[in-house]
């Protein structure tokens, strides 16, 4: 029988919290964890944020993050207990059979030291390589990770290369000194999701050519599923199942599973669209002051009273500045905004009251969106008194009435949002919104920082609403899943243009501009062989053209 | 050109620029009196006629902005004007004072940088443990007192009752420099210990700042041991910072020199200046003055100008 | 109430003390101000618990009675520099534009002097009064209010609950009472503690230079300047005033450091 790579006994890890005017607290984050990890495979971590599975990742190499400390188990690596190792063979192990790939390659990369310097640190200093040697793996590796021009990328700086690069140089890193294991931890969540795919290809190739075995972490179970051998899923510090990626994906067990798998599947029929859109946005352009380009050009979209505009678009596409220019945030420098059969002034300060209240936004950060020293109940309470004058008993029931329209229920009005879940926060906000009866609400990436049953919840929540209230969403995202489980129609940005309009039937029905065609297909699916299909497919189109 | 000679430029201009408004700043501070120089020269006792002459003299009578930039244009060719106390050249009499506070000074910088920069490491090597905790009671305790009183304390101690060196720092240039080194040793402490709680907090910040950025646990993850992360990582990144902590303060040292030297009777800038404006001489005011900010706004550029240096992101733009 | 720490007691007790020291002066110490009672440098006794000053003064009435002036002196100059301060600062960020450019590079032309050769400067044309004192303190020490209270403001009209204030129509009055200032205001309230410390430093250090209260007027840093020849011979009547300096201001940051920590651990918490 071979002694496998890692082998994981009773893990448990726990932190200190520091509550405010109160004696420090042990929390504790994983309660004993048991796992294998054989040589040469991939065991994917999956769970929600705070499910302790960055922090067992950082355990196969012994470190605690921050306050985090082990403090129970065994954790074998290479048929030694590391967690029983002194730190000096601790630091042989890190950096040379333990390696980490983290989220942020941006945060992770010295600014003032050439990539290649941190590339082939550790194998160096490791003696694993001859610098010569060293540098030579690394170029090898920074071609085989598909970087440009890898005999030379090595001399730039962390700053002077994209994202999604550096990520891969991150992976170089790792790789670098030949380790026997990779934890990668989220190496792609910070990504465009068509920057997403590649970096995932080359990851996964890059495993599989070198022999390594690699802890890949992430919440995203469709990604985990591209590169895994054996999945884990995680909640809250339990381990709540574990299979092949073929049980996981095809036949889970455990309710909590069923629930991931199925997650994003919510569908949603669409609406004809009607003769007379309540909101339409005309030829409208904008830039930015101090600026000389423009952000949006030319745009021309409708949406429908009851129904759901999403618009699509990656980082920098401009979707997010057209809420700004509707909004009246940012006057258009040309074009008009016709609401409700009325032209809108561009300026949000010339705008009557009316118009204010009948369109109303939610923010993709709830956090920052309400203020924390106001209760829940002032902060819904507030639009109810500024625009309907409603005060004392009338207002309360309203509050609570909306209260139980977002499922919050009873007993939240006098809570701080401190007090209150990411998605019963974001609840609020939507209340906020809904209490002032709009006819459109602007939903500026809502569900993005939210996990993703919440975000599911969030959705439906959001569907139902729109039954009821009869009110039309602009729905701004980068997501395409959220927006198949929304939509009515789509408008697809990239660039500051519409590169394609339509209801969600004709957007998302073949034949594709090249751009929606990248997008669409860049959207990992829950599939085993996803990504290989995809990146053959497209192998083959380019050979064709 | 280079973008970061550009930007250097623009700093560059923009110091000028602040010296050439501090100018009219402490012009105009000294314009907005009630009374006039020339009553206070005279005291109340002063005929017409003589207040009248002397006005005249002084060209009182010219308008504000004459008087600036006949000022200035003096200035810009190192003419200081006249002290209205004794009649002397104020350039000449500055000079020897200005050298005996830059020694001062320079004594003072040269220990407390590096002992700020050594505790401020210290501090956080034993971050949260009680090397760290006493550092910073010292530092708190000599944060809170006036320069002026740190002074008398470790005259009474260190002069009277432990006689270890003198308690007047009067030098002048017959003295050997370990005769001068021995004068000034109780002001140096002073000063150091006025400096040193500001710069070593700043330190223990600006490398904290650092050592809690994600590349270096990267670099502890690649196993390299603290000393190597402090070396190759930190410190290429905490160089900036620490400078910009080094010069605020020694441009804050600039002002403690200045009861200092009134508190060990030392012949330097700042008990000249003192001195003349309890006399309300307003000439000297103004030329001191001038050169306090001058020296100010000039360490305050060299801090700028290193942090546009030290960022990898100007020095090697994409 | 329960939840202060240690230090943050004692930090309050003792700026209690002193301002309670303060306010009741003229019915605690034992002699008047400027009453002559006994020799020159008398030691301490039981009549006189503190000895005697430079002219055969008592000088624990002295010190009580110089506590107030200094006191009263920086209470007033940080009432006006963080009114000022505070005000324009918040002015500023929420005007945004040609207003916060043109005060912002005001104040930092007034900060490109050094706060006491700026002082110097000044007092060398006007008369040392304690009304001057106080404007000429608050008026440089105000600048610094105004770039903490500007940057604070900065930060929180930028948050997204601000910009749904302003889509929902709201009043600049709302936004600026209702919003900006409730999360500003912690922050704000430490940095008045260090304001004080620095008003108490600055007009001692003034008055010892011979440039801030006048004598008979007794205050700390006067108090030093009467009796520093004494410390020759050994006496330690100049250095009280340094230990009653020390210990008010280290209370004071104590305190400061405590309401910073509590804010900083409530960010978008209750309070």
């Amino acid at each position: 029988m071979t002694v496998p790579l890692l082998k994981v006994r009773g893990l448990k890890i726990g932190a200190t919290a520091y509550p405010p005017g109160e004696k420090p607290v042990a929390i504790k984050i994983v309660h004993g964890v048991d796992f294998d990890l054989e040589a040469g495979k991939v065991l994917g971590l999956i769970g929600e944020s705070g499910a302790g599975k960055s922090t067992i990742g950082l355990a196969a190499m012994a470190y605690g993050r921050g306050g985090v400390e082990i403090t129970g188990g065994e954790v074998w690596v290479n048929g030694r207990d590391i967690l029983k190792e002194n730190l000096r063979n601790l630091r042989r192990l890190r950096g040379a059979e333990v390696t980490y790939v983290s989220q942020s390659a941006a945060a992770s990369f010295n600014p003032a030291k050439k990539i290649m310097e941190q590339v082939t640190e550790a194998a160096i200093f490791q003696n694993k390589f001859s610098k010569a040697d060293a540098e030579a793996r690394a170029v090898d590796l920074f071609r085989r990770l598909g970087l440009p021009e890898p005999e030379t990328i090595g001399k730039r700086y962390p700053h002077q290369v994209s994202g999604g690069q550096l990520q891969r140089c991150m992976t170089a890193l790792a790789l670098c000194p030949e380790p026997d294991l990779v934890v990668f931890d989220e190496p792609t969540t910070a990504l465009d999701v068509t920057t997403q795919i590649d970096v995932l290809a080359a990851i996964k190739e890059a495993i599989a050519a070198t022999g390594v075995a690699a802890l890949y972490i992430t919440h995203d179970l469709a990604v985990v599923a591209q590169v895994s051998d054996h999945i884990m899923v995680l909640q809250q510090g339990d381990m709540v199942e574990y299979g092949t990626v073929d049980q996981i994906i095809n036949n889970p067990q455990e309710e909590y599973t069923k629930a991931l798998v199925s997650v994003r599947s919510i569908r949603h029929e669409e609406k004809t669209p009607t003769d007379n859109p309540l909101l339409r946005v005309e030829n409208v352009t904008a830039r930015y002051r101090g600026t000389n380009f423009d952000v949006l050009k030319k745009i021309n979209v409708d949406i429908h009273p009851g129904q759901t505009l999403a618009v699509v678009g990656e980082s920098g596409s401009g979707k997010s500045t057209l809420a700004r220019v509707i909004t009246g945030l940012l006057p258009p420098s040309d074009g008009t905004i016709t609401f409700d059969g009325r032209v809108l002034n561009p300026a949000l300060a010339t705008r009557p009251v009316e118009d204010l209240r009948e369109m109303q936004m939610i923010y993709q950060m709830a956090d920052t969106a309400m203020n924390p020293r106001q209760t829940v109940g002032t902060i819904i309470g507030r639009p109810l008194e500024f625009y309907f004058g409603l005060r004392g008993k009338a207002k309360q029931k309203r509050i609570q009435e909306l209260l139980d329209e977002i499922e919050l229920g009873k007993g939240f009005q006098d809570r701080y949002p401190a007090e209150l879940s990411g998605g019963q926060k974001q609840r609020v906000c939507i209340a906020r919104a809904l209490a002032a009866k709009p006819k459109l609400i602007i939903c500026d990436e809502v569900t993005s920082a939210l996990d993703p049953l919440v975000a599911d919840g969030i959705l439906k929540l959001l569907l139902n609403l729109q039954k009821i209230e009869d009110v039309a969403y602009l729905f701004i995202t980068h997501d395409l899943a959220t927006v198949r489980a929304i939509a009515d129609s789509i408008a697809v940005m990239f660039q500051g243009k519409v590169v394609r309009y339509g209801t969600k039937s004709q957007v998302l029905s073949p034949p594709f501009d090249a751009y929606t065609d990248l997008l669409l297909s860049s959207v990992p699916e829950m599939k085993i062989g996803w990504l290989e299909e995809t990146i053959e497919h497209r192998r083959m189109e380019s050979a064709g053209n | 050109m280079h973008p970061i000679l550009k930007l250097i430029a623009q700093r560059l201009a923009l110091g000028l620029l602040l010296l050439f408004a501090a100018s009219i700043l402490i012009f105009v501070g000294t314009s907005i009196l009630p009374g006039d120089v020339a009553q206070s020269i005279l005291g109340q006792s002063a005929t017409p006629e003589a207040l009248a002459n002397l006005r005249r003299e002084l060209g009182l009578n010219d308008p504000a902005v004459t008087r600036y930039f006949m000022w200035l244009g003096g200035v810009l060719q190192g003419d200081l004007g006249t002290a209205l106390t004794n009649g002397r050249d104020i350039a000449e009499s500055l000079g020897g004072r200005l050298k005996n506070t830059l020694f001062l000074a320079f004594w003072a910088a040269a220990i407390s940088v590096p002992l700020a920069i050594f505790l401020g490491l210290l501090a956080v090597r034993y971050k949260d443990r009680i090397p760290d905790k006493l550092i910073s009671a010292i530092t708190l305790t000599t944060i809170s007192i006036p320069e002026f009183m740190i002074g008398y304390i470790l005259i009474y101690w260190v002069a009277i009752k432990w006689r270890l060196f003198p308690s007047v720092a009067i030098i002048n240039d017959s003295m050997s420099l370990g005769e001068k080194l021995n004068a000034i040793a109780i002001p140096v402490m002073v000063l150091t210990l006025v400096v040193l709680a500001h710069m070593m907090r700043m330190t223990r910040a600006a490398i904290l700042n650092v050592m809690q950025s994600a590349y270096i646990e990267t670099a502890e993850l690649k196993g390299l041991g603290m000393l190597k992360i402090i070396r190759k990582h930190a410190f290429p990144n905490a160089v900036a910072p620490i400078v910009n902590v080094v010069m605020l303060n020694l441009a804050y040292l600039v002002v403690g020199v200045v009861v200092v030297e009134v508190v060990f009777a030392y012949p330097g800038m700042g008990q000249y200046l003192v001195d003349h404006v309890s006399k309300r001489d307003v000439p000297v005011v103004q030329a001191c003055g001038l050169i306090f900010a001058a020296v100010y706004i000039g360490l305050n550029l060299v801090a700028d100008i290193v942090s546009i240096l030290a960022n990898p992101r100007l020095r090697h733009p994409k | 109430m329960k939840n202060i720490p240690i230090s943050a007691m004692i930090g309050l007790f003792f700026t209690g003390l002193y301002f309670l020291m303060a306010i009741l002066a003229p019915w605690i110490a034992p002699y008047g101000m400027a009453e002559i009672v006994g020799d020159v440098w008398e030691p301490s006794s039981s009549e006189f618990l503190l000895g005697t000053d430079s002219i055969g003064r008592d000088l624990l009435s002295r010190m009580i009675y110089g506590g107030r002036t200094t006191i009263f002196i920086a209470t007033a100059a940080t009432i006006l520099s963080f009114t000022l301060g505070s005000v324009m600062g918040f002015f500023a960020a929420v005007s945004g534009g040609w207003v916060d450019q043109s005060l912002s590079r005001l104040v930092d032309l007034i900060m490109s002097i050094p706060s006491l050769i700026f002082a110097l400067v000044v007092l060398s044309v006007m008369p040392t009064t304690v009304p001057i004192l106080i404007i000429l303190m608050g008026l440089l020490d105000s600048t610094r209010v105004y770039r903490l209270a500007r940057a604070v403001a900065v930060d929180i009209t930028v948050m997204d609950y601000v910009e749904a204030a302003r889509l929902r129509g709201e009043k600049i009055g709302w936004i600026i009472f209702r919003e900006t200032l409730p999360n500003a205001l912690s922050p704000l309230v430490a940095e008045m503690g260090l304001r004080f410390i620095f008003a108490v430093l600055f007009v001692s250090t003034l008055s010892f230079l011979g440039l801030g209260v006048q004598p008979p007027q007794a205050d700390w840093g006067g108090i030093v300047k009467e009796n520093k020849e004494g410390i020759n011979y050994g006496i330690q009547a100049a250095l009280y005033p340094a230990y009653a300096i020390a210990t008010l201001c280290i209370s004071i940051n104590l305190v400061a450091d405590w309401i910073l920590t509590r804010t900083t651990s409530l960010k978008g918490g209750r309070g």
